[in-house]
């Protein structure tokens, strides 16, 4: 590297974990948010459609969106920390 | 009252920012505030950077218009965040130093990357300040009484010193700070919406009753109108594009404009507002604009659930929401329409239009996805740069390198997302809370919510035009500190390579910021009057085109190469401005027919961004044999 972060990180074995994890929470998402967008494009009556409480998929499907990007987030960091505490109690037990 | 709450909070702001400054004296401590900040405070300061003026006035604004499709834009930011904690967060720390072009160029060391990379942060970050600094003439103008132009210039003079004393710690505290009081606010006004409930009649809290608009009814002879009552007489009638109709009435010596429009029942005249500017001044009403006389706010439902005579009383939220959602709950929007009179004055006609409720909850109001291909096309050209593009703008992607560690980019940008998405959630019963209760300003959108607090106390409002006024000096600020960074750091030190040393380096910041806040109030005066929002979402197209498609191919495929990288943001950056400046919505700034406007879509993002990626790919596979010497 040619030039250096402000805070130099040390290495992390579970970086390509992370990655992968990533990506693939990144791709569910990416799914859900597509298919909202598909709906309005292909059938936007649907939207109107009363679904719970007297909202409609529209009010609902947008505040889902909302809410299972922070579910994702605290899974993804639940299991992001999972990964960073069994290698870093594997370097303790080499040690 | 609300003019002593407001300048202490400025006060404070700015106070901050000096206590902070004399605390910065390295260029780490100026661009990155030393990677010392707790990711918990960075988490919320996120939040502060992003809940901008185009979140707070323009999203509430959008929502109190056009309903549903404003909150499009709430979940299109918020999505945004998923890209940037899956993909971008963690390997981005790991690579920069302080700015977006350090980490797009951290495995190349290539010229050509650092000055592309550079001119996008500036082209983005410039973008970005528009809709912010339009937003800060506009909330001033109300609370202060100074010209919009003013407002903007002492936004300007206020951020620039934030800037200029402490750069990225003073920007961070102030962006923690509003972020919370933000939330913090909003939800109390939230909460304030829902007790009040739905009524047929707001009054704006007691203050002002609701306006009756009258209806007159007329007949239709070849070209000519009549009207029932004999008081009024035809003066003339304008047909205007998009089959509008609108006729000028005399009654007591007295014109008004009246919006004619045909049903079953017959033609009838219904009353609206009107501006006409005369050489004398401007007329609004059919009298002189004066403190006094000004357009009467609007926004008001006209029957819940079928019945024309309502006061719910406190509502939950979710029946605040089911009630403007049922198929019987009418409301009335406004929309206006400008022409030129028979005797050459300009005029500006604000006439009222019933939406069910089941309409204005649900997209298609604004984007039309039941018209033509190029309309829908337009709306997913939109979602998908409200996606790509939070992850993408230099502002955001530089608070990862104020953290210590990639953990804490990972655990700040989820703090983020839990604060941004329950703001977001907000904003709904914001907008739909300014549409019901007569708090729109039928000229100017962005002041919806800030007048929705005036109608429950001048307190509330001047807290809340406080913290909007903040919002925009904490954005500013980021902002200008990512521009900056783009001049000092990436061109002058590491492009073009100028001896400094570390206090050097700080002081080129410093008047880098001078520069681009300067640059910033000239561009705010010029585009006032636009949404505020639909100005943000332009930006995001060309943050999602130029830098979105670098950073993801560089940290996923190994087959990018420098020259890949240069070619793939400057295609990006270079065709969404373009298309942007040919658009429909352009066009209409020009003063141009939209019909005109060569590129049929507004949003340029489903173009540019597959062509940069295109781009890069290509240009990447034909210069292999360069990539180490590049």
């Amino acid at each position: 590297m040619l030039h250096e972060p402000a805070t130099p990180a040390g290495k992390d074995p579970a970086s390509p974990f992370k990655v992968r994890l990533g990506i693939w929470m990144f791709l569910a998402y990416a799914l859900f948010y597509a298919s909202f967008v598909a709906i309005n494009l292909l059938k936007p009556q649907a939207m109107a459609e009363v679904v719970f409480a007297g909202l409609n998929l529209a009010t609902v499907y947008g505040f889902a969106l909302i809410i299972v990007a922070l579910a994702e987030a605290l899974i993804y960091d639940w299991l992001c920390r999972r990964k960073e505490a069994y290698y870093k109690n594997l370097e303790k037990g080499q040690e | 009252m609300a003019i002593l709450i407001f300048v202490l909070f400025v006060v404070l702001v700015v106070g901050l920012s000096f206590y902070l400054g004399n605390k910065t004296r390295t260029s780490s401590g100026y661009y990155a505030a030393g990677g010392k900040i707790h990711w918990g405070v960075n988490g919320i300061a996120f939040a502060g950077d992003y809940l901008s003026a185009a979140s707070f006035l323009g999203i509430c604004g959008l929502i109190a218009t056009i309903g549903y499709d404003g909150f499009l834009y709430s979940i299109g930011y918020l999505a945004g965040w998923v890209v940037a904690l899956f993909v971008v967060a963690e390997p981005l720390k790991r690579l920069g130093k302080y700015t977006f072009t350090d980490a797009v160029d951290a495995n190349y060391n290539s010229r050509g990357i650092k000055l592309a990379a550079a001119i996008s942060t500036l082209v983005v970050s410039i973008c970005y300040l528009i809709p912010q600094m339009v937003g800060a003439g506009v909330l001033v103008e109300p609370l202060l009484g100074i010209p919009h132009a003013w407002g903007v210039l002492m936004v300007g003079a206020i951020v620039i010193t934030i800037v200029a004393t402490a750069g990225m710690a003073s920007t961070t505290y102030v962006q923690f700070l509003k972020g919370a009081l933000l939330i913090i606010f909003s939800t109390i006004l939230v909460g304030a919406v829902v007790a009040r409930g739905l009524t047929t009649h707001p009054d704006q809290g007691g203050k002002v009753e609701l306006y009756p608009y009258a209806k007159l009814a007329a007949t239709r002879s070849g070209a000519d109108i009549q009207v029932a009552d004999p008081a009024y007489t035809v003066v003339e009638i304008q047909q205007v594009k998009g089959g509008l109709e609108f006729v000028r009435l005399q009654k007591d010596g007295k014109d008004s404009w009246w919006h004619a429009v045909e049903s079953d029942g017959g033609l009838t005249l219904e009353e609206g507002q009107y501006v006409v500017v005369r050489p004398d001044g401007k007329w609004i009403n059919g009298a002189p604009a004066s403190e006094s006389n000004q357009l009467r706010q609007v926004g008001n439902l006209e029957a819940v659930r079928g019945e024309t005579n309502v006061k719910t009383g406190p509502l939950s939220v979710f029946e605040f929401l089911a009630d403007i959602t049922d198929k019987g709950t009418l409301v009335k929007t406004w929309k206006s329409s400008a022409f030129t009179d028979s005797e050459g004055h300009k005029v500006t006609v604000y006439y009222p239009k019933l939406v069910s409720g089941d309409r204005i909850m649900r997209p298609g109001l604004k984007f039309k996805l039941e018209g033509t291909f190029f309309e829908r096309l337009d709306f997913l050209s939109l979602m998908l740069a409200l996606f790509l593009g939070t992850a993408a703008l230099p502002h955001i992607l530089i608070r990862y390198y104020t953290v210590p560690s990639p953990a804490s980019a990972r655990k700040s940008t989820i703090v983020a997302i839990a604060a941004i998405g329950f703001f977001y959630i907000l904003t709904l019963f914001m907008g739909l809370g300014a549409m019901v209760n007569g708090s729109l300003n039928p000229a100017d959108s962005n002041m919806a919510a800030p007048l929705l607090a005036r109608s429950f106390s001048e307190i509330l409002f001047a807290v809340i035009s406080a913290i909007a006024f903040a919002t925009v000096l904490g954005t500013v600020s980021g902002l200008i500190v990512a521009a900056s960074g783009a001049v000092a750091h990436d061109l002058f030190d590491r492009f073009f390579k100028f001896k400094m040393d570390d206090r050097q380096k700080v002081r080129a910041g410093k008047i880098s910021a001078f520069v681009i806040g300067g640059i910033a109030i000239l561009l705010g005066i010029l585009f006032k009057g636009m949404n505020v929002s639909f100005l943000v979402g332009l930006a995001f197209a060309v943050a999602a085109s130029a830098n979105l498609p670098a950073i993801v191919m560089l940290l996923f495929w190994k087959k990018t190469t420098a020259r890949g990288i240069a070619a793939s943001i400057l295609t990006g950056m270079l065709s969404s401005l373009a298309l942007i400046a040919l658009s429909p919505e352009l066009y209409t700034l020009y003063g141009l027919n939209p019909l005109d406007a060569p590129i049929p879509i507004s949003n340029p993002g489903i173009i540019s961004i597959p062509l940069s990626f295109i781009t890069l790919v290509v240009v990447s596979l034909l210069t292999q044999k360069t990539k180490s010497a590049a």
